[in-house]
């Protein structure tokens, strides 16, 4: 019954959505206000019976309803109640509902808090929101309904992948789905202003806050999704340009570049077509993720089970979502005035080198990823494009990025002097070089990139906080004026020097855990001690324990430093009962200057087991960073600019959903 | 001219929809192997660091075996490492494992750490022998008959689904001496 009651509300939300996407932006078009003011009510209605048909999945989980056959392939009466809950999530069709659900909630807060919107680009743009809403209730009630019963109901559930029951996991899919959808936004801005044929300042002061959201959003799903990676897969590494990684890889870095140049419309009024464009490319790569992702097209361990028809037709939509937008764009764009002009030294031009180059390394890894499929559709050859692929042409692609990202800041509007202003960073630039001196000598036979790694840090970081000390004239003003001037900076300007202090700390993780970090392999006996880094790691034993629906190994580590005990680490190697797969749960021991991690592997059969310890000089830092770049946007989104003649309640409800 | 630039992003996705498309009808798990039913190439590999056994063509003559190409570094062999240590464990049919470009003691702990399926297994650190195979993705796995041809080649990580409906019908059809449908 649960189940029938979602499934009807899925077919009411497409009818409701059906109306959103089609009678607002007729209205806006034929001056039909009661159209227009249609938007509102629809939105509400859309998001209400999605979050209906999402509860009822939600309660199947939760009682586990194996008659229901998505609770049938993906849970088990077993399984803990959180996994049961984020279960719902964990598989193709869950995902696809909680991707809608989030899609509803969207266009339901731009269209409560969109109050101050002309009603006109309102309208235009809960429509374009209602028919991707459209697209993909189509594709979820057409391909994979989630509410499918199976008769007669098996006894219990197959289990959920056991990857897959893992915090870090259960939780990184909606946080990604908040900024793959939050992108929805930004794209039906974007297709509304062509449609409008109209893009100002104004529109730019809209779309960037909503982008921000979005940003925020999917730098914290990466983030999360690399630290499972992390400590999940047991190999100390946190990045593998795996497809599905790559997928959520692409949208970020053109979301980034939108979030740049939107600056430069709504300050500027430039720039105008190409944010456009950038607001459909950062969608229509977050689509084509959702396609690579479970079409099959691509072979991955993270892939869904994949089904030719969900192919055709996720395609189908893409082409007809970015095929369309595109082509509007290419009918439209020309028509739109051109704004304020700059010169090649300028903030403005710093911003459009920044887009250039992250729109080119956006378009690296696509090519990397559809490389493969490329080569066979052409000639039948089948190939792999690894990890080597993508860090040679990544690192000198986002090398200029980061130099540039330490200047820019500090050139001004239009014009200015770029010889001038290296001169006032000459500070900066004596650090970077003594950086990369000290980096170099202390490196021994390590990798030498990380002397670059090194340099981009210290460079970077240092331009962040110059300018930062720049702008509230530190030591050059009396005390007083500098903590004035420190109070009155606006908060996007903090959320500028956070985000960008937050990429130079990610970036001073990647290099000195890959640079500095020792790794021991090895058999060991209960007894035996191994040295890593500064830490003596004695293996006391292994035995075999009991979870609610695993068994493990569990290892005990006891990690002594000059003799003196620091800590006893638990690794385990975990069985699932459902499942043939193992998983690894590597015991980690962070810490803000190092990590300790620990993996207990099979036992050798004469009383030793493989374990590998490794030690990982400022790790966590990767992460930290992160937050730091989330934390920036967050400040950035709760800038008063945004606010002003804003209802109250919107300031709380933006504020809320930076920091969630 | 000058609009040409913004009919530039449609082209490129137009470009990138036509090759989606004939992506989708293309099986990433099909392909046509010219070495099907030709002997396996001439070669001779010391074994993965701590083990005994090496591997060579010789040893895939006499008897119908697997050859299963992996490497640490190729996160999709861990998906079907399961079912290779099944098939170790019940011993249905030999497994040998080719170890593609991989460091000797990362295969070595790669091994020691998810479990060691393999009869014989072959360090092939420069992947010449992959090559000659027509190795193009790890993983892999061939299906050899008793005189050393290759009959079959699954491309990507092996389900269930494949091992119960395609490698073992194949082997147990090369055992009997029956056409060979893979």
């Amino acid at each position: 019954m649960i189940a029938e009651i979602g499934h009807f509300a899925l077919i009411l939300a497409l009818l409701v959505a059906l109306v959103q996407g089609t009678l607002p932006v007729l209205g806006a078009w034929r001056g039909n206000d009661a159209w227009v003011a249609l938007a509102r009510p629809a939105s509400a209605m859309f998001f209400v019976l999605v979050a209906i048909a999402f509860g009822c999945l939600t309660e199947a989980f939760v009682v586990s309803d194996f008659s229901v056959a998505t609770v049938a392939s993906n849970s088990h009466s077993a399984k803990p109640m959180l996994y049961k809950v984020t279960g719902v999530w964990g598989n193709h069709e869950g995902s696809l509902l909680l991707w809608i659900l989030i899609l509803s909630a969207f266009s339901f807060l731009v269209a409560q808090f969109g109050g101050n919107l002309p009603p006109g680009l309102r309208a235009r743009v809960l429509s374009v929101l209602g028919l991707v809403g459209v697209g993909f209730l189509l594709f979820i009630l057409l391909t994979s309904n989630p509410f499918e019963r199976l008769d007669p109901a098996p006894l219990d559930g197959r289990g959920l992948n056991p990857l897959l029951q893992d915090p870090g996991l259960a939780f990184h899919p909606p946080f990604l789905y908040l900024g793959y959808v939050g992108l929805s936004v930004s794209f039906a801005f974007a297709v509304a202003a062509l449609i409008e044929g109209r893009v100002d300042p104004a529109w730019a002061r809209w779309v960037r806050p909503w982008t921000l959201v979005a940003w925020c959003f999917l730098t914290l799903g990466i983030a999360l999704g690399s630290w499972w990676a992390y400590y999940e897969l047991g190999w100390g590494g946190w990045w593998f340009w795996d497809p599905v990684e790559n997928a959520s890889f692409m949208p970020w870095l053109a979301a980034t570049a939108l979030v740049h140049s939107a600056i430069v419309v709504e300050r500027r009024d430039a720039l105008k077509s190409w944010t456009i464009l950038l607001a459909i490319i950062a969608f229509s790569l977050s689509l084509l993720g959702t396609f690579l992702v479970r079409s099959g097209v691509l072979n991955s361990v993270h892939a869904f089970a994949t089904d030719p028809t969900r192919g055709v037709f996720i395609l189908g939509f893409l082409i007809v979502v970015v095929g369309g937008s595109l082509t509007l764009f290419a009918t439209r764009a020309p028509a739109l005035k051109a704004g304020g002009m700059f010169a090649p030294i300028s903030r403005e031009a710093s911003l459009v080198l920044n887009n250039l180059l992250l729109a080119t390394a956006a378009g690296t890894v696509l090519l990397g990823t559809l490389y493969p499929l490329f080569l066979d559709a052409l000639t039948g050859m089948k190939v792999t494009v690894g990890p080597p692929y993508f860090n040679s042409v990544f690192i000198p692609l986002f090398t200029p990025v980061v130099v540039a990202v330490a200047i820019g800041p500090l050139l001004s509007w239009k014009r200015d002097d770029l010889l001038g202003v290296l001169g006032r960073l000459k500070m900066v630039l004596a650090a970077t070089v003594i950086a990369a001196l000290a980096t170099w000598y202390w490196l021994g036979d390590g990798p030498v990139l990380a002397v670059l790694g090194m340099a981009l840090t210290v460079w970077l970081g240092g331009g962040a906080l110059f300018e930062y000390a720049d702008r509230i004239k530190l030591f050059r003003a009396p005390a007083g004026e500098s903590w004035r001037r420190a109070r009155n900076l606006p908060r996007s300007a903090y959320g500028m020097t956070v985000a960008h202090l937050g990429l130079a700390l990610t970036i001073m993780g990647i290099t000195v855990s890959g640079a500095w970090q020792d790794e021991k392999l090895q058999v060991m006996r209960p007894g035996e001690t191994v040295r890593v880094g500064a830490y003596d790691a004695t293996f006391k034993g292994a035995e075999r324990v009991a979870g609610p629906n695993y068994s493990a190994l569990r290892g005990t580590f006891e990690i002594t430093r000059d003799g003196r005990p620091v800590t006893v680490l638990y690794p385990e190697t975990r069985t699932y009962d459902t499942s043939a797969m193992d998983t690894t749960e590597a015991a980690i021991r962070p810490t803000p200057l190092s990590d300790l991690y620990v993996v207990i592997g099979e036992p050798d059969g004469q009383g030793g087991y493989a374990t590998r310890i490794y030690y990982k000089p400022l790790v966590s830092w990767i992460w930290i960073g992160s937050l730091f770049m989330v934390f920036g946007g967050a400040l950035s989104i709760s800038d008063r600019r945004h606010r002003v003649g804003a209802p109250s309640r919107r300031r709380r409800s933006v504020a809320a959903a930076g920091t969630a | 001219m000058k609009s040409l630039r913004y009919v530039l992003p449609v082209a490129v996705f137009a470009v990138v929809a036509a090759v989606l498309f004939v992506g989708l009808s293309l099986r990433p798990d099909i392909i046509p192997s010219a070495l099907i039913n030709k002997p396996v190439p001439e070669f001779d590999l010391p074994p993965v660091r701590g083990r005994e056994l090496g591997l060579a063509s010789r040893d895939l003559e006499g008897e119908v075996s697997l050859v299963n190409v992996f490497a640490s570094w190729c996160v999709a062999c861990r998906a079907e490492h399961p079912l290779l240590m099944e098939l170790g464990r019940q011993g249905t049919v030999p497994v040998h494992g080719l170890n593609y470009k991989d460091k000797p003691e990362h295969a070595s702990a790669w091994l020691d750490r998810f479990g060691d399926p393999y009869t014989r297994t072959g360090a092939d650190i420069d992947g010449r022998v992959g090559i000659d195979f027509g190795v193009y993705g790890v993983p892999e796995t061939f299906v050899i008959d008793a005189d050393g041809r290759i009959a079959c080649k699954h491309i990507g990580p092996m389900t269930r689904q494949d091992l119960d409906e395609k490698i073992l019908p194949a082997v147990a059809a090369l055992r009997s001496n029956a056409e060979v449908k893979c």
